[in-house]
């Protein structure tokens, strides 16, 4: 479904600021799974996503989607295969345009928009009712803007908008990292439903070392732009938060003894 | 009475080019200045090709088209070559200085022979009313002015409407997402580039209409006549949105077309008061600068009463 290939960025090459985001990533994910994506800050995750969206095109190696080499493809051309909903609640919706607007535009995702209509009665009629099952009383605020709505209230609407039509590739990033508790457990049940009802494919970034025990079948680790680690079937069912975060702490020594290691090196020889 | 036809077929006129400020300034979030060069092209062109003896429709629809390259060129620069939006603007509002001269080869054409739309319109008013003159409410009306007024009300009227139809379609839509918020409608598959440059052209090829039918009115094309246009639009658009507030697609448009008549007479009342000419500007700056800073300065005024109370 999804491959990449030994794909690599980095970041400012060059110069003091260079990043080296992705040092070869190779992953293979297979139709209707669900894959959850953990690592620490800065160990390329996010970038992985964004490097699968197409937000920039990856320095070497491939990226496969649904039978297509993607790896040239510009952002908006991706568009057509994946749907996305990002960290920021502001990000995934158009603020100043109605609930209706917004998802007249999902509903054209990845299709050529002409002169017809954008709101017609059929798509309203179907998006009341899908509305509707978020229980959150939108569906008699279609025409409101969706500037006035709370960040829960939109990151629930963006994925509804991101799986209308269903995409081959379901990209959430920290989705729920800047919305309150219970929030987050609203849209992350949202999210399981939607992933489950259409089968979609997905790749989950969190932080959250329950969300990544509870939801999808396979956890990849991430460190220094490398999958690290690779939870999948039966060991990824048994894993618990407690092991998880044993995996970031042996991350966090062996970190550590690299450091003193070389400060030892930097010591002795220089 | 004729002082006020004349305020509102100008206001009309240059509703045109509030739309143009409209599209670029509030729906694609872009001040541009090329606004300020596409004015004036658009009546370069119209103006040599009327002097030529082309048939004004021709010869307006020629001068919109070349304030659309302009509007274009402005996109490019700025997308594919990523120079920042305002000096975008600035590079083809100079270059455009030139160019208008070439096209019009000096710097005034005069249009008093030629046939123009505004011509047009007179004599067929004219032939319509049967008189040279009617009277409205006991006021004496000429009849070729109110012809004027009527064809100027009608292109509005026309624009608008074609505007509010296009920004409600599929495309139109996207268009408008490209402006509130373009990472969301590049992720769901817009060319954000791409909508910017039709935006550009857009925008710019109605004010360049705009420009094309005031030389026609007025009589004349000349170089310096598209100085401070821009501000000029947005002084338009921001007296509508007091006007009519900031809420819906329709109202908007019917608020820029109010608001570049209502600024225009007032722009002529101010005049016959004695304000001096050459301040215009000056006072068109103060006031576009006086809209955008009063909302903050009262919104911090009401909180700090709020607070303190």
């Amino acid at each position: 479904m999804l491959s990449i290939t030994g794909i690599r960025k980095t970041f400012n090459p060059g110069t003091v600021n260079e990043v080296r985001a992705l040092q070869g990533v190779d992953l293979e994910v297979e139709e209707s799974s669900f894959v959850v994506v953990l690592g620490m800050n800065g160990s390329g995750k996010s970038t992985l996503l964004n490097a699968v969206a197409g937000t920039f095109l990856v320095d070497s190696g491939s990226l496969h989607l649904a039978g297509h080499d993607i790896t040239k493809w510009p952002e908006h051309k991706r568009a057509a295969l994946i749907g996305r909903v990002f960290q920021n609640p502001f990000s995934g919706t158009a603020p100043n345009m109605s609930i209706a607007e917004n998802f007249a535009m999902a509903a054209r995702r990845g299709r050529s928009r002409g002169l017809g209509w954008a709101l017609n009665q059929n798509l309203i009629t179907s998006l009341r009712d899908r509305v509707a099952t978020l229980r959150m009383g939108l569906e008699d605020r279609l025409d409101n803007a969706i500037g006035s709505l709370s960040g829960g209230q939109r990151q629930a609407l963006t994925l509804l908008m991101a799986s209308w039509l269903k995409p081959s590739l379901l990209l959430l990033d920290e989705h729920t990292a800047a919305l309150d508790p219970k929030s987050a457990d609203q849209v992350i049940a949202l999210s399981d439903e939607v992933i489950q009802q259409d089968n979609l494919t997905t790749l989950m970034v969190t932080h959250s070392m329950q969300q990544a025990v509870n939801l999808g079948d396979r956890i990849i680790m991430m460190h220094r732009g490398r999958v690290l680690h690779d939870f999948r079937g039966a060991e990824k069912q048994r894993l618990r938060p407690e092991d998880l975060l044993d995996c970031f702490e042996e991350i966090r020594r062996r970190e550590q003894l690299d450091e003193s290691a070389a400060g030892m090196l930097d010591a002795l020889y220089v | 009475m004729t002082l006020l036809l004349g305020a509102f077929t100008i206001g009309l006129i240059l509703a045109l080019l509030a739309l143009g400020v409209f599209v670029s300034f509030r729906i694609f979030d872009m001040p541009d200045i090329t606004t300020d060069g596409s004015i004036t092209l658009g009546a370069a062109i119209a103006a040599v090709m009327l002097v030529n003896g082309i048939n004004p429709l021709v010869a307006t629809a020629a001068g919109a088209l070349g304030g659309a390259i302009a509007g274009t060129i402005t996109g490019i620069l700025h997308t594919k070559f990523k120079i920042n939006s305002l000096l975008a603007g600035i590079l083809v509002m100079t270059a455009l200085y030139s160019v208008n001269l070439h096209v019009m080869g000096r710097s005034n054409v005069p249009l008093l022979q030629a046939e123009t739309l505004a011509s047009e319109s007179a004599a067929v008013g004219a032939a319509v009313i049967g008189a040279d003159n009617f009277h409205v409410l006991g006021w004496r009306v000429g009849a070729a002015d109110a012809a004027v007024l009527l064809f100027s009300l009608s292109f509005a009227a026309l624009i608008g409407w074609g505007l509010f139809w296009f920004f409600r379609t599929n495309v139109g839509t996207a268009m408008r997402a490209t402006g509130d918020n373009p990472q969301m409608i590049r992720a769901l598959g817009a060319n954000v580039e791409l909508n910017l440059i039709f935006g550009l052209a857009l925008a710019n090829g109605l004010v360049a209409l705009s420009g094309a039918l005031l030389a026609q009115y007025q009589g004349f094309a000349d170089a310096q006549m598209g100085i401070g246009m821009v501000v000029w639009g947005l002084a338009s658009v921001i007296i509508g949105e007091a006007l009519v507030g900031s809420r819906g697609l329709g109202l908007t448009i019917i608020g820029a077309i109010m608001g570049s008549v209502l600024f225009r007479l007032l722009v002529a009342v101010a005049l016959r008061w004695g304000l001096n000419p050459n301040d215009l500007k000056l006072v068109t700056a103060l006031f576009v600068f006086a809209a955008l800073v009063l909302p903050r300065v009262l919104g911090n005024l009401r909180k700090t009463k709020a607070s303190t109370a």
